[in-house]
């Protein structure tokens, strides 16, 4: 069998990575989680998706389970993950092991807990050379030279501070500086600014836009920050409940959300309300219980828009517009005709 | 009349032992907030704005007599309140209430949710009946089965609105809410601030919101003071500061917002370096190391307040 890091020339407009009806369960003592249910999505090659959504909509869970970290009570229950003719939902691991931090890395939401804190910097970033055959002074250059590119001053300095001498922006900037040292296809950021302050969080994303560009790799950006995802994106996909309700270019999407979860997340957003108001909209209603998925569309409950079909069919993703597909009724064709 | 009257406020904090400082010939404690003053009016909403360090849930704690004031005077509804006993205390917190930052953190994972909201009744020893919590909770929008839950039983939102319920117990009139919104789903956020202003339109409870999230702030704040280092940079009616800033620190926060539109996608450099520490604060304005539009005599000296009509700010050469 092939190693699963070998590298197979594509075409630049073949997605990275291909999601093909990925469902994942978790079992619980209170019966099964249908966390993810039958997600298709493509990470285009050299592009940043986002990836929004609430809590408990699964966007974590995704993110997690495209670097092989899913924790011990998730099983994928189907579906395939592909990434250059591998099926990463099928993968061992020792073969998660050739490919995580390699060729997919991952940026985590806290810097403090993500670094080591009884190991310096520089022992740190050195460490994960662990499979490059260079010289001691050779990791260390490196290292060194990736600390500058995250703008960090005086980086050579920074390589014998341990975590807690640094700041939250620093220390965060060392952890895309680790992810990006073995100059991997894919980078996964979970949140990466939702532990930082309003000017860090920009000067972060700001980073991550400069690094995605100069590097050429694809950034899967998790986020629930409806201005960063406009900020950074190119591609945006909106999960509720384990799935995928709309997806497409940010513009297209952010200018006209076909699904109604979509236009209600955006409604409430505070920052698109121009207006002052004091009195700011809501969704009313709650998650539904992924034990028992519902038969039909997942927000039926809590959408304004419902009507008998949605109750009974589960709606697929329909194309709403070139190059955006929203799982609603509501766009499908037929439902315009009759 | 004012309900609170908060003149010069200072607040020091102890940061190393006194041998200690005296070996490396340091100062024993620094000021985290230097020189405060603002007031609020009953039915009012003042929003605090700065990032961390900047000294905003300091002054939170000081206002409800958690933590000394080192100078300045604190008066509300007429009495100085910052050298109160412990004794005053016990009558004074029946008065104001807070909203702490941690919503499930903040109530005791072994009480349901009846004995968290009717707790302050107990303290103060009046009745705290079933139908007194279920009281309450209806004022939150909760229905009367949730007095047997327990914490662990409810979802983020949930858990706000019982401390929305119980900062509410004994009628405050002053609440101050550190961070209300934090941890909140979007959808829910609104929730939280509508009850907010439900409550204060009902009940003419005057509101101190400290947060960093500026969208919150435009909508349900009066009156606006954004912290730098401990120190007000600039302050006024919420509209005016969101329709102009005059301190350049207010204009990068205000930027450092992006708005959830890819056409709006700025080109701006944003603000450089971080908040430096208030144990070594640069000299003169405590942001020129940061501000594009510092001059030499920024470092120089430090800016005083400048009061224009019902705003005023902190910077020499104001936008």
């Amino acid at each position: 069998m092939a190693s699963p890091a070998a590298t197979r020339p594509a075409p630049q407009d073949e997605p990275l990575v291909s999601i093909d009806g990925l469902s994942v369960d978790f079992a619980t003592p209170r019966g099964t989680i249908h966390a993810l249910r039958n997600i298709d999505l493509e990470v285009p090659r050299g592009k940043v998706l986002g990836l929004v959504g609430e809590s408990g909509c699964g966007k974590s869970t995704l993110a997690y389970s495209l670097i092989g970290l899913l924790s011990e009570n998730a099983r994928i229950a189907g579906g395939a993950i592909r990434m250059d003719g591998h099926d990463l939902a099928r993968l061992g691991p020792r073969a998660w092991r050739d490919l995580r931090g390699q060729r997919i890395s991952m940026i985590f939401q806290d810097p403090m807990t993500a670094l080591n804190p009884v190991t310096t910097i520089g022992r740190q970033m050195m460490d994960i050379q662990y499979r490059d055959p260079g010289t001691r002074a050779q990791k260390r250059a490196r290292a060194i030279e990736f600390l500058e590119q995250v703008q960090l001053p005086d980086a050579a300095s920074k390589l014998d501070v341990y975590p807690h001498q640094l700041s939250g922006g620093m220390r965060q900037r060392v952890c895309i500086a680790m992810a990006l040292l073995t100059r991997p296809d894919l980078l996964i950021a979970d949140e990466p600014t939702t532990a930082l302050d309003a000017t860090l969080e920009m000067q972060i994303v700001t980073l991550l836009r400069e690094l995605q560009e100069k590097f050429g790799c694809s950034v899967l950006f998790v986020s629930h920050h409806l201005g960063t995802v406009a900020e950074l994106c190119d591609e945006v996909a909106v999960m509720y409940a384990g799935e995928v309700v709309e997806r497409g270019a940010v513009a297209e999407v952010f200018n006209a959300p076909r699904h109604p979860y979509t236009q209600a997340l955006f409604d409430c957003d505070p920052a698109r309300i121009r207006v002052a108001t004091r009195h700011l909209p809501t969704i009313p209603g709650t998650l539904p219980d992924l034990r028992q998925p519902p038969r039909g569309c997942a927000f039926r409950a809590r959408c304004g828009k419902a009507f008998a079909r949605c109750e009974v069919e589960h709606p697929p993703l329909y194309p709403a517009a070139p190059g955006q597909d929203a799982r609603c009724h509501l766009v499908d064709p037929a439902e315009d005709a009759s | 009349m004012s309900l609170l009257e908060v003149t010069d406020l200072r607040i020091r904090y102890v940061r190393q032992g006194r041998l200690k400082a005296a070996l490396r010939r340091e100062p024993r404690d620094f000021e985290a907030v230097c020189g405060v003053s603002f007031q609020l009016d009953p039915g009012q909403t003042l929003g605090l704005v700065g990032e961390s360090g900047s000294g905003k849930s300091t002054i939170a704690r000081t206002l409800i007599g958690l933590k000394k004031s080192s100078g300045g005077s604190i008066r509300f509804d007429g009495a100085e309140i910052s050298d109160a006993s412990a004794r005053d205390w016990g009558r004074l917190r029946r008065e104001m209430s807070m909203m702490w930052q941690d919503p499930v953190g903040s109530l005791s994972p072994r009480l349901t949710v009846k004995a968290l909201v009717t707790e302050p009744l107990r303290i103060n020893g009046m009745k705290a009946s079933r139908a007194e919590a279920v009281r309450l909770l209806s004022l939150v929008g909760l229905p009367p089965e949730f007095a047997n839950r327990y914490p662990h039983q409810l979802s983020g939102g949930q858990a706000r609105r019982v401390g929305v319920a119980r900062a509410l117990a004994l009628d405050p009139k002053l609440l101050i809410a550190d961070e209300p919104t934090a941890g909140l789903d979007m959808s829910v956020q609104g929730e939280v601030l509508n009850l907010l202003a439900e409550v204060q339109a009902r009940s003419g409870v005057a509101i101190v919101i400290i947060t960093h999230n500026l969208n919150l702030v435009r909508h349900v704040t009066d009156q606006m003071a954004i912290m730098y280092l401990g120190r007000f940079v600039e302050q006024g009616p919420t509209e005016q500061i969101f329709a102009q800033p005059r301190h350049p620190y207010t204009k990068a926060l205000l930027e450092a917002n992006p708005e959830p539109d890819p056409e709006a996608r700025q080109d701006y450099v944003p603000l450089s370096g971080e908040v430096p520490s208030p144990v070594n604060r640069p000299t003169g304005c405590d942001f020129h190391p940061r501000c594009v539009h510092a001059r030499p005599d920024c470092a120089a000296r430090v800016p005083d307040w400048t009061e224009e009509g019902a705003r005023g700010h902190r910077c020499m050469y104001p936008l």
